[in-house]
């Protein structure tokens, strides 16, 4: 943070070098960088809703193809990726705590097994993704999707509707799988930063910025879980 | 620099190096004045085929394909590349942490990248543009866009979905910057309304915009991979695509207006000699134009199939538009009442604004109440209309504001007699252009047509909105030329040309790169005209 090409002009001596060049002091620069992290969180909120938006109105349109479509999912796949973005999320927020109290290797620890942890969710979503293209319910020319809207054994699936479904499936999660590789590299160059030491109790507002963006990427998870796999498994 | 010349932002550094890799948000303000200008006579390029076209009833210049590209590209271009960007992104950046007491923005880098976002955005467009085109028109409506079209829908949507990235970034960093970096003493209530405009248009960026770039990457998902969310022939909804790009885009001719509600709040009690009338209520105006916004989108699609019920609520709420803006006209007029006017260049443009945005509102509200709106629904009533508010409204605010902070921007005072000329020239062309319109629209003439010669009555009223198209386009030009004389021979600008209130008077004309020798500290009020007794300085 602190190599801006404009920094050096007033710095004065003693201060601590993470302190940019325009900020008064290092409690401005971290309430600066904190406010901006949840002012960016607010519009990804406004981002994933319209796709949410978009998944109400058809699954009220469209409740039973897309109750068979949410059964086809794999639950067990599912929550357990479900539990390791939990535990994800728990490892974050003790790097935080460990920079607040400048525990260097637990730091570090903590950063590597989060990123770990993200990759086994990453990996796990890549089969049930190659599940999905091996049963041919990936909308387009090859979408295939038989069978019958749950509890009505009467009623055959609208391939179109379920199209939709997939369709929403597919982008929601992908783009929570593009935020989740966001994060990992976020952590990777945190990781590196943590092994040169920078952060402390007297600096620590990037590990704490990061933090509140991988705990936002888990909330969407926990919501998109329920959505998406559990909306019509009682029948 | 030369021995013994004054350092400013300018003279620091030279080379492209020092200006691409800035991350001054002074210097970043020109890069984006460079960048939308150049977008800007794009889009006014079209603007003149449009009109050329128009000039006769048969379709005779070019034919329908091609027509319907060029109102595409005019619109994608000026809406997305220079409407939006224009005044937050140059005065905006430039202005905000001067006039409040800040060395910089809060994310400096940000800033930049927030201009790179841009410039890809920008080269996608462009791309676009000499690849053939897109003809969707500006509202990539579905399933035309998704399904029936074989031009380049996927380039330009991707186009402004970066573009819109740099928007949300540019709001980002004005909002964090308001709150945390003012100076001691700058408490909200002594901010200038131009921050305050620029803190609600940065609310409205922040929470519209990313719906749009959702919406936009769901039309390109859905052209790739032939998914049907918006297509009813697959079972989805095309209202839901209205819904959903409205719901930014009514909110977006706010992001538009409401930086030049600040720019003109500035310009009209620097040339009144007096303090704003009703401060609070103007900010808070600002804040409740910026709220009911959100609440409005729907007016859009009166005729388009949505339930009778919800049509009534939409346009209920779009009257509370108007007593927001109501109270704005009415202080700006108010605080003008017994002030000591005088009629530089930026005065003449802020009462154009003020006349030309009272027009465009007000025929808001016609196209807000139902029975009308059904009649002149995409007629050029409706393109007169948003004219009104866009280019009467924010151009002339844009360029109003150019010209009172030019001598600040560049440290030299633009030639006076010029400018009131150009700003003479951009008031009749505008009105000969877009006041025609009206009438055409409510005659019943439809938008979007090439080809007029089932009647041509409408002729005459066509002609005089090209002549005026052509007039305007003399006002555009010109002031670009004399900006770029005035920065070679234009007389050196003091650091307060007008005498005016606010910090950004109190430094020096250019500005040194980190704004203040030393940390300012407010004690008074805004626009405390009361206290300078100086006038106006009379132009040579």
């Amino acid at each position: 943070m602190h190599n801006s090409p404009i920094a050096t002009a007033d710095q004065e001596a003693h201060q601590n070098p993470a302190l940019l060049h325009h900020f008064a002091t290092e409690e401005q620069q971290k309430d600066a960088a904190s406010l901006g992290m949840w002012v960016f969180l607010a519009t990804e909120i406004m981002f994933f809703g319209g796709m949410f938006c978009a998944y109400l109105v058809y699954r009220y349109w469209y409740f039973g193809d897309f109750g068979a479509g949410s059964q086809s999912l794999n639950v067990v796949l599912g929550g357990t990726n479900t539990a390791v973005l939990i535990c994800s999320s728990l490892t974050v927020a003790l790097a935080v705590r460990a920079a607040q109290l400048g525990q260097q290797k637990v730091i570090i620890i903590c950063l590597i097994l989060t990123m770990l942890l993200g990759l086994v969710f990453l990996g796990i979503k890549g089969v049930e993704y190659h599940d999905k293209f091996v049963e041919h319910h990936v909308p387009g020319p090859g979408f295939h999707f038989p069978g019958h809207v749950p509890g009505h054994p009467d009623i055959p699936i609208n391939q179109h509707h379920a199209q939709i479904f997939f369709s929403l499936y597919f982008i929601m999660t992908g783009l929570h799988a593009l935020h989740m590789i966001i994060g990992v590299g976020l952590f990777a160059f945190i990781t590196y930063n943590a092994m040169r030491r920078r952060y402390g109790p007297d600096y620590y507002t990037p590990v704490e910025v990061a933090g509140l963006y991988w705990h936002f990427v888990d909330i969407i998870w926990i919501y998109l879980f329920p959505l998406l796999y559990l909306i019509d498994r009682s029948k | 620099m030369a021995s013994g010349e004054r350092e400013t932002y300018l003279n620091k550094e030279y080379g492209i190096k020092s200006w691409l890799l800035t991350v001054d948000h002074k210097r970043i303000a020109l890069l984006y004045l460079v960048s939308i200008t150049f977008f800007f006579f794009i889009g006014g390029f079209f603007a003149l085929l449009i009109r050329l076209e128009l000039l006769t009833p048969a379709g005779d210049l070019v034919q329908a394909d091609t027509y319907n590209k060029l109102f595409t590209m005019h619109g994608q271009v000026m809406v997305f590349f220079f409407l939006i960007p224009a005044v937050p992104a140059v005065l905006g950046n430039f202005l905000i942490p001067i006039m409040i007491g800040a060395k910089d923005l809060a994310f400096p880098r940000v800033n930049l990248l927030s201009w790179y976002l841009y410039i890809i955005g920008g080269a996608l467009m462009l791309y676009t543009i000499l690849n053939g085109g897109v003809d969707t028109g500006w509202t990539f409506y579905t399933p035309l866009s998704t399904e029936f079209l074989n031009t380049h829908v996927v380039t330009a949507g991707l186009a402004i979905f970066v573009a819109g990235f740099s928007s949300i970034l540019t709001g980002l960093n004005f909002v964090v910057t308001t709150h945390r970096m003012r100076a001691p003493g700058m408490t909200w209530s002594r901010l200038p309304l131009f921050v305050w405009a620029h803190y609600a248009t940065s609310i409205i960026q922040l929470l519209g915009t990313p719906v749009l770039a959702i919406t936009l990457l769901l039309v390109v998902c859905e052209r790739l991979f032939h998914l049907g969310i918006f297509n009813p022939a697959l079972g989805g909804d095309p209202l839901l695509f209205q819904h959903l790009f409205w719901f930014y885009s009514h909110p977006a001719v706010y992001i538009m207006i409401l930086p030049g509600m600040g720019i003109v709040s500035e310009i009209v009690c620097c040339f009144s000699r007096k303090r704003i009338f009703g401060y609070t209520a103007m900010a808070l105006a600002l804040l409740g134009i910026a709220v009911v916004g959100f609440l409005v989108w729907a007016h859009h699609m009166f005729v388009a199939g949505i339930s009778l019920y919800a049509a009534m609520i939409f346009s209920l709420l779009s009257y509370f538009v108007a007593v927001p803006s109501a109270i704005k006209v009415f202080n700006w007029t108010s605080t003008m009442y017994k002030g000591s006017i005088t009629y530089q260049t930026p005065m003449l443009y802020a009462f154009g604004f003020i006349g030309l945005f009272t027009m465009g509102g007000l025929t808001g509200l016609f196209l807000a109440s139902l029975g009308i709106d059904v009649h002149v629904t995409d007629t050029y009533f409706v393109v007169a209309h948003f004219h009104y508010i866009m280019v009467g409204g924010m151009v002339m605010a844009y360029l109003g504001g150019m010209h009172f902070w030019w001598p600040k921007i560049s440290g030299r005072m633009y030639p006076e007699g010029w400018g009131r000329l150009a700003a003479l020239l951009v008031f009749v062309g505008f009105n000969l252009t877009f006041f025609p319109q009206f009438i055409l629209g409510y005659m019943g003439m439809p938008r979007r047509y090439w080809d007029y010669s089932h009647s041509p009555e409408f002729q005459i009223l066509n002609v005089l909105s090209t002549a005026g198209a052509t007039v305007l386009a003399v006002g555009y030009v010109l002031p670009m030329i004399y900006f770029l004389w005035s920065m070679r021979y234009g007389k050196p600008a003091p650091d307060n040309p007008w005498n005016a209130a606010g910090l950004e008077w109190m430094v020096p004309s250019p500005p040194p790169t980190f704004n203040f020798e030393e940390q300012p500290v407010v004690t008074w009020e805004a626009y405390n005209y009361d206290e300078i007794k100086e006038e106006v300085p009379v132009a040579q």
